[in-house]
């Protein structure tokens, strides 16, 4: 069994923090669809489509009968470990810095025989599930893990190098008058986290689950995503202490561009849910790129929570999903420019809601806070980058990716009329 | 000596007092709530340009973004559809002689402190003419209440079944308009009217009467306790925003020392 991780202890104030540094990064653009699997927590191979060979390492023909349809498909996770071998020293400073370092081949029931990094409870020659991860470059990896989990599994260094897991780290959620906070609370709480910080803005106004989070332990502290200077304010106080920063700012609004007539509410859209994004990654981001390799509680994961109308607009919240949509695409931006550090940006996609009032016209289903905080720290403990949480995101994501075009047309069906 | 050479030198030996009557423009001040599918009262917001950097090297400025209707503020008689049809009812359109003038103050402090939704009624209004005077024609009306000394939730008092703070019933607007004639009514609290004012007949009553018959409002005053009940002079000009409703303020008293 793994030994279970300790609370780190507080930082010698004397000392340099450590500079994150990353495994390599560069892979074939084909070996990039392992990595897109490994982000949303699948792992995935290529299988021949015409004779059946799954293929390893992900290449451009089948290394059986060279035929270049090469669909990657979800793989059985069982195999056995063949070899293996603990790496004691390295030119890489990222392994350098984390040997020993076990690594090892695989046999896949599938077929083929796979380099994977060896989780520590494996024993030789073991029957092992191979798992693809996002490394701290963000691209996939595979690990073997026992084949039944043991106690502690998820504290082995290999796992947390792995992951953004909140166990012993601090989180701060930015809307402390988020539908969803208090849900989330309790889940990173059950999850470990160390401390739980929330932003309050409008202190000045009251709101009935401020009670429900102080119960739970939760820091409020005041910060409005929309005022520039109270996010760098707090970002001041506690951005050196913000291992996990959750975004559940959002204003949400019905309405497109011909109903609502004006920009008022398309102005708070852009305010809370774009630049209010952007705010939190000026003042928040340098600190936690910079403390990304920074031991048990380094910074590990940005989280934004998005609509999954991001991806193709979806009335009767247009205006709303075109401010998402924008979120997103600063996320990616996001992504590029954490990317160097090791800070993982997880995006949770997400269809209409319980607890937010303005859902209420809409038929169910609809996603309850418990589940989306549920989708959040799954998400940070697998190290995933894009989590779909509920049966509306998922069937909208799978619509999206058989064919843009078709979805929107679908999403923007005029009504029968004359 | 001519009055204005005269109030001059007395300014500036301190005869006169300048007393500042204005909340600061902070992005964490309260503004109105309403319903949320109504549009919203934009708060104060600041953003930075450049702070002698590489943005502008030898310059800092900001933009700032707020509604007509934030922090002090102006309300003209275009702001409620009573006084729409108004001539001269927007805010660039009011004859600047109006931002000046004298100013009766009406203590309802005690009465704010035990109740918070104290109403100034008709009687109240004789009770303190009886005192102070008759108000005369032209004069901004100011209810004082200590209301600005309030700091966060317990300004706009929201509860479940609205904001609770002071304000007029219909009955003393009403008076104070046709019998009295006064420029304007001013109040430390958030809105001319009373937290619960939309269970008046009619609705938001100050609002309704006062811009009815083109007066004005000063909203979100500070200090009020640091003028006489008469015999000041206040200042309040809004921005000339064109067809303004409104305007943030710095509003000043002149009070003569004792």
């Amino acid at each position: 069994m793994t030994h279970p991780l300790s609370p780190p202890p507080k930082k010698d104030p004397q000392k340099r923090s450590v500079s994150p540094t990353r495994p390599p990064e560069v892979r074939s653009r084909a070996a990039l669809h392992l990595s897109a699997a490994a982000a949303e927590g699948r792992f995935a191979l290529q299988r021949c489509a015409d004779c059946g060979k799954v293929q390893y390492p992900p290449r451009d023909a089948c290394s059986a009968c060279l035929s270049t349809d090469l669909p990657w498909q979800d793989m059985a996770p069982g195999g056995t470990l063949i070899a293996e071998t603990t790496v004691r020293t390295s030119p890489r400073l990222y392994f350098r810095e984390r040997m020993p370092w076990r690594a090892g081949t695989v046999q896949l029931d599938a077929g083929p025989t796979v380099l994977a990094h060896i989780h520590g409870d494996v024993a030789r020659h073991a029957r092992v599930r191979v798992t693809a991860r996002l490394d701290q470059a963000g691209q996939g990896v595979l690990v073997a893990l026992p084949e039944t989990d043991t106690p502690n599994m998820e504290d082995d260094p290999l796992m947390r190098a792995l992951s953004a897991d909140p166990k012993h780290r601090r989180v701060l959620i930015t809307d402390a008058r988020s539908a969803q906070a208090p849900a989330l609370a309790r889940a990173l709480q059950k999850a470990g986290a160390a401390i739980i910080f929330a932003g309050e803005p409008e202190s000045w106004r009251p709101y009935p689950q401020r009670a429900e989070l102080e119960a739970l332990g939760v820091q409020i502290l005041p910060m409005d995503v929309t005022d520039t200077a109270s996010v760098q304010k707090l970002a001041g106080e506690i951005g050196g202490k913000t291992d996990i920063l959750i975004n559940t700012a959002r204003f949400l609004r019905p309405g497109g561009v011909l109903d609502r007539g004006d920009t008022g509410f398309a102005r708070d859209e852009l305010e809370v849910n774009y630049l209010g994004l952007m705010r939190l990654a000026q003042a928040f981001g340098p600190a936690m790129c910079a403390r990304a390799s920074d031991g048990v509680n380094a910074a590990a994961a940005w989280v934004n929570l998005l609509s999954v109308g991001a991806l193709s607009n979806a009335r009767p919240f247009g205006a709303y999903s075109a401010s998402q949509a924008g979120a997103y695409s600063l996320s990616q931006s996001l992504r590029a420019e954490f990317r160097p550090s090791g800070l993982r940006v997880m995006n949770v996609f997400f269809g209409p809601t319980e607890e937010d009032d303005w859902y209420q016209p809409l038929p169910p289903p609809r996603v309850t806070a418990a589940a989306l905080a549920r989708s959040v720290v799954d998400g940070l403990q697998r190290g995933l980058e894009d989590v779909w949480c509920g049966d509306i995101a998922q069937d909208l994501r799978d619509r999206f990716r058989r064919d843009p075009k078709v979805l929107e047309r679908e999403m923007t069906l005029g009504g029968e009329g004359a | 000596m001519s009055t204005l050479t005269n109030l001059a030198t007395r300014l500036a030996s301190g005869e006169i007092r300048v007393v500042d009557l204005t909340h600061t423009l902070d992005p964490d001040f309260p503004v109105i709530i309403l319903p949320p599918e109504f549009g919203q009262c934009a708060r104060f917001r600041m953003e930075e340009i450049s702070a002698y950097d590489h943005r502008g090297p030898a310059w800092k400025w900001h933009n700032i973004s707020m509604s007509e209707h934030t922090g002090t503020h102006f309300d003209a008689p275009a702001h409620w559809i009573s006084g729409r049809d108004l001539p001269r009812a927007a805010v660039d359109e009011i004859d600047p002689a109006d931002f000046i003038g004298p100013v009766c103050v009406i203590d309802c402090s005690q009465g704010a402190a035990e109740d918070e939704d104290f109403e100034l009624t008709v009687p109240l209004i004789e009770g303190w003419e009886a005192a102070h005077g008759r108000i005369p024609a032209g004069a901004w009306v100011l209810m004082r209440t200590d209301w600005s000394k309030r700091r966060g939730a317990g300004y706009l008092n929201m509860r479940e079944d609205g904001p609770h703070s002071p304000g007029p019933t219909p009955e003393a607007i009403r008076f104070l308009i046709d019998q009295r004639d006064i420029r304007g009514f001013g109040v430390e609290t958030v809105g001319t009217d009373a937290g619960q004012g939309s269970h008046y007949t009619p609705p938001y009553p100050a609002h309704y009467y006062l811009h009815g018959a083109g007066r004005y409002g000063l909203q979100c005053l500070s200090d009020l306790d640091q003028l006489p009940p008469t015999g000041a002079v206040l200042i309040a000009a809004p921005l000339k925003i064109k067809n303004g409703t409104g305007s943030p303020l710095r509003v000043l008293a002149l009070v003569e020392e004792t």
